[in-house]
């Protein structure tokens, strides 16, 4: 290996794992603040890709059914859990948010749809449109477990991205998609070519981890999410809803998958069921980062990105092979890291 | 219900197994083939995570290697499956030894998630090594023989995979029922507790993983040769989640749940696969996944236990008969009264910065009952750490019994003979009286996994059994020997761990704070327990909080305030020194 392949191969690498790491600072702020190891994020980050890629062909995306169906079923958990709880006056409410909201931006990008809006607008109408999938998730199929383990949450977890796999290809066809480059642009950096794609990706997930940073420090409801990441119960005496804790990190992390999803899609073809890879190796470098931190999250998913690119230079067959190996002895230096409270398992 | 009708019940479902091929069609017959073979994995799985509390992703990579290995032998190489059984079961479980040295450290959900990589990674090898047949898999499998007698019908290999399945069961259930499954039961719920009885945690751990990874094998062995053929796909990580899911929906924990899980997973995928296309044309394929997943989802929601612990429930319970006085377990020598004990010179411990333990010295003489109290955040809990293993001094020197004891692991300090309560209780909840009792019995007794599966070690059981049933007399608890120690009030919970601690025959009995929380009646209960051990000639140090239950109760105390000695000798010497009250009072007016 030459050393131009070399820097080829790590600026391919950064790039890659500039795109995991917008998933896995999703995938800390979800595990942080509700206790779900949420794998699905890459399935989101897949079907925005795919969303994109219908808009661009000028077809409405499955994406749209999906969030109706999505929402008139969290709808009906709510009404149904509101009423045996006795709280109907807050029906009003459940339906603004999990029917009428849903449903409106669904209007609106079919609205928008038939007037050929340029690529600016689709890329806000893709976004628009996997928004709110996961928190519907979140209504649908975990708030009902929120009190269990992070064991049979994850297990939950796991079971909710083969139902997203199915449900991709019901939505979104076998076929696999890549859009068109979101810039022509590219320069030359010590002798080595830089596609404007790349940069913007590193660009992309900069300026995001940036953004997420001020959302954290400098605004309250930031400040509530972090108290809730760190005791739920106590952040409840003091007035913070966890679920409504929950339901805005599972936005924001969406929003960032979904940001990841449209810069992957014009760099490598993805199908339905791309997102499973993207989503574990995002998790990796999530638990590099032991699942709490922000930063260590970041760094680890670029070097997974990295690891990937060197491994498949190497042999393309295994390159994931050598990346979920790779993950055993992190997972051993984090465990060693880390102090545990003993009695994590209940009975 | 008795022992009998157990067993007559067991006797009915073999001979229903056993007349199945004669009643049902080929296709059921293959149906319920796949079950059993998957039924091997789930009871396996039932053992690591019911049981174990480890929670395996990653089961199909072992059902893989077992596959591949004896498809390699005797379709490759044309050898003997028997031969390809062998090979399977060896690099199944070598592997599986393996991995688990490396990961069975991690400590709860990093364990779960190094399951899911190495499953991940095993699963991808199979599709990409050459010789294996890569995506192709490999084909014309020859089938099992017996003799120059050929398994080729589903009819006939159906009682090959049924005999396995009933035998495993059986096994597993004896095996339960022993030492060692004790200890494996007793993993549920942390390591403390299991290391604090002379228990080596990870070793069990380590069986526990290998036992799992053997049934998987033997599961990958029948499956090759019942279907002539294997590709990558059966083996990925979506099989080893469906695996998880037999577990959970017929009951982690419960062994006969493992094969009531595989039945109810594989019909309702077959139903699934019949009727979906009803509901919705032309979407079939991509729905059964969601329809799938779905109903998991919402089994998880509404049912975590799974379904035989449900059903377990609303049936009679099993009557059982008091233990029969049996050979006594031996004893270790004990020291003689008077002698030194335990020695600590020089104790400290550090927490980054913080001194919790700053240069402590005491004794411990055989038959006294020394008391080390203090005020809060005085260091108590951690000198008692130290003393147990729980945690390492930084300087200084402990000896017990004339041995260092400051490099020693918990479970080596408990062989030793020192035996320890908990501050906040630790029990087995879902575990009998008797059994609870019975984990103290672990380091006096020595038989092991085979001895437990075939009930070679029943004259031993029942000296264990004895003296368990003899400790809870002792205590005060001996009239409802079965009954659950979850079901006990916290003060006789209190009395369970030390009848527990008891029954490992200790020189040295540590209780942390055994009054914190009793009412009145409880505490004079107690002390008047702790007497009746040391006019046993039990050595006994306490630490706790409680001075009027201290005083009247103890031999000598040893003070300490803000992690150091402030003074020790006997209970009225303590009670008028005013460096002590001005410790608890904060000074005298």
């Amino acid at each position: 290996m030459t050393s131009d392949i070399a820097a080829i191969l790590a600026i391919d690498g950064i790039a890659t794992g500039a795109v995991y790491a917008l998933v896995a600072i999703g995938t800390v702020l979800i595990f942080t603040v509700t206790r779900v190891i949420f794998i699905p994020f890459g399935d989101i980050a897949a079907f925005t890709a795919l969303t994109l890629a219908a808009l661009d062909a000028k077809r409405f995306p499955g994406t749209g059914a999906l969030v109706v169906v999505l929402a008139c079923l969290a709808t009906l958990i709510e009404i149904i859990s509101l009423i045996r709880s006795g709280d109907i006056r807050l029906l009003p409410r459940a339906l603004l948010f999990y029917l009428a909201i849903p449903l409106a931006v669904v209007g609106i990008a079919w609205l928008t749809m038939r007037m050929d809006p340029p690529l600016a607008v689709r890329l806000v109408l893709a976004l628009m449109l996997i928004t709110p999938i996961a928190p519907l998730l979140d209504r649908i199929v975990f708030r009902p477990i929120a009190d269990g383990t992070v064991l049979l949450l994850l297990t939950v977890s796991v079971a909710l991205h083969f139902a997203l796999v199915g449900l991709g290809l019901l939505f979104f066809g076998p076929e696999g998609v890549r859009t068109e480059p979101l810039t022509s642009f590219s320069t030359e950096f010590a002798g080595v070519l830089i596609s404007g794609q790349t940069m913007l990706i590193v660009i992309a997930a900069l300026a995001f981890s940036g953004l997420l940073y001020l959302f954290f420090d400098f605004t309250l409801v930031g400040k509530s999410l972090r108290a809730t990441a760190v005791n739920r119960t106590g952040s409840r005496l003091m007035g913070i809803r966890p679920a409504r804790a929950g339901t805005i990190a599972y936005l924001l992390g969406s929003l960032m998958a979904g940001v990841s999803g449209i810069l992957i899609a014009p760099v490598n073809t993805v199908f339905y069921d791309s997102g499973f890879l993207i989503g574990l190796k995002a998790f990796v470098g999530a638990i590099v980062g032991g699942m709490t931190s922000y930063p260590g999250a970041a760094i680890g998913a670029v070097g997974v990105g990295i690891l990937e690119s060197f491994a498949s230079f190497q042999s393309s067959a295994l390159k994931d092979v050598i990346v979920f190996s790779l993950l055993i002895p992190i997972l051993i230096w984090r465990s060693l890291a880390s102090l545990h409270s003993e009695e994590e398992i209940e009975e | 219900m008795t022992r009998l009708h157990v067993q007559l019940a067991a006797a009915a479902a073999l001979a229903c197994l056993a007349l199945a091929p004669v009643v049902l069609s080929p296709f059921s017959i293959t149906l319920m083939n796949y079950i059993g073979i998957y039924s091997l994995v789930a009871i396996g799985l039932a053992l690591l995570t019911g049981v174990g509390g480890i929670v395996s992703f990653g089961q199909a990579a072992f059902v893989g290697i077992a596959a591949y290995a004896t498809a390699w032998v005797s379709a490759l190489n044309g050898q003997s499956p028997w031969l390809g059984l062998l090979f399977g079961v060896v690099l199944t479980c070598g592997v599986a030894v393996i991995l688990g040295v490396v990961t069975l450290r991690l400590q709860g959900h990093f364990l779960s998630l190094s399951t899911v990589a190495w499953g991940l990674a095993i699963g991808f090898l199979f599709g990409n090594v050459d010789g294996l047949g890569r995506f192709n898999g490999i084909s014309s499998i020859p089938p099992i023989s017996l003799g120059s007698f050929a398994l080729v019908s589903s009819g006939q290999i159906y009682y090959l995979i049924w005999g396995i399945v009933a035998l495993v069961l059986l096994l597993g259930y004896n095996l339960l029922d022993s030492r060692l499954g004790r200890a494996m039961r007793a993993l549920r719920g942390g390591n403390t507790l299991v290391e604090s009885l002379g228990i080596n945690a990870f070793r069990i751990k380590l069986v526990t993983f290998v036992i799992a990874a053997f049934l998987a094998s033997l599961s990958g062995w029948l499956y090759a040769h019942m279907s002539r053929f294997i590709s990558p796909g059966p083996f990925d990580a979506s099989m080893g989640i469906e695996y998880l899911m037999m577990t959970m929906v017929g009951g982690a924990g419960s062994l006969l749940g493992g094969v009531v899980g595989a039945a109810i997973v594989t019909l309702l995928k077959n139903s699934v696969q019949d009727y979906l296309p009803l509901i919705a044309k032309g979407a079939s394929g991509q729905l059964e996944i969601v329809a799938f997943s779905a109903l998991f989802i919402l089994f998880l929601q509404w049912a975590r236990q799974g379904i035989v612990p449900s059903i377990a429930r609303y049936l009679p319970k099993i009557r059982r008969e008091r233990p029969k006085p049996a050979p006594p377990l031996p004893r270790r020598p004990q020291p003689t009264p008077g002698e030194l004990l335990l020695k600590v010179d020089g104790a400290e411990r550090r927490f980054g910065g913080l001194v919790a333990v700053n240069n402590v010295s005491f004794e411990v003489k055989s038959g006294e009952i020394l008391a080390v109290i203090g005020p809060n955040g005085a260091g108590k809990s951690t000198m008692f750490n130290c003393l147990t293993g729980a945690l390492r001094v930084s300087k200084g020197e402990i000896v017990f019994a004339g041995r260092s004891i400051v490099r020693d692991p918990q479970s080596r300090i408990a062989k030793a003979g020192v035996a320890r309560t908990f501050q906040h209780v630790k029990l087995r909840p879902r575990m009998s009286l008797l059994e609870n009792v019975m984990l103290g019995t672990y380091g006096r007794t020595s038989s092991g996994l085979f001895a437990g599966a075939f009930r070679l070690n029943q004259r031993e059981e029942a000296s264990a059994r004895h003296e368990a049933l003899m400790q809870l007399e002792r205590v005060g608890l001996g009239d409802k020997p079965f009954e659950l120690a979850g079901n006990l009030p916290l003060g006789n919970q209190r009395i369970l761990e030390i009848a527990r601690a008891l029954a490992a025959d200790p020189a040295l009995l540590v209780l942390d704070e055994p009054a914190a929380g009793l009412r009145r009646q409880e505490k004079l209960r107690l002390a008047e327990l702790l007497r009746s051990l040391r006019a046993d000639h039990l050595t006994i140090l306490i630490v706790e909080h409680d001075m009027e239950f201290v005083m009247s109760l103890v031999d000598r105390i040893v003070v300490l305030d803000f992690g150091s000695k402030l003074c020790e000798g006997v209970p009225s010497a303590i009670r008028s020194d005013e460096r002590v009250q001005e410790a608890y009072l904060g000074g005298v007016a």
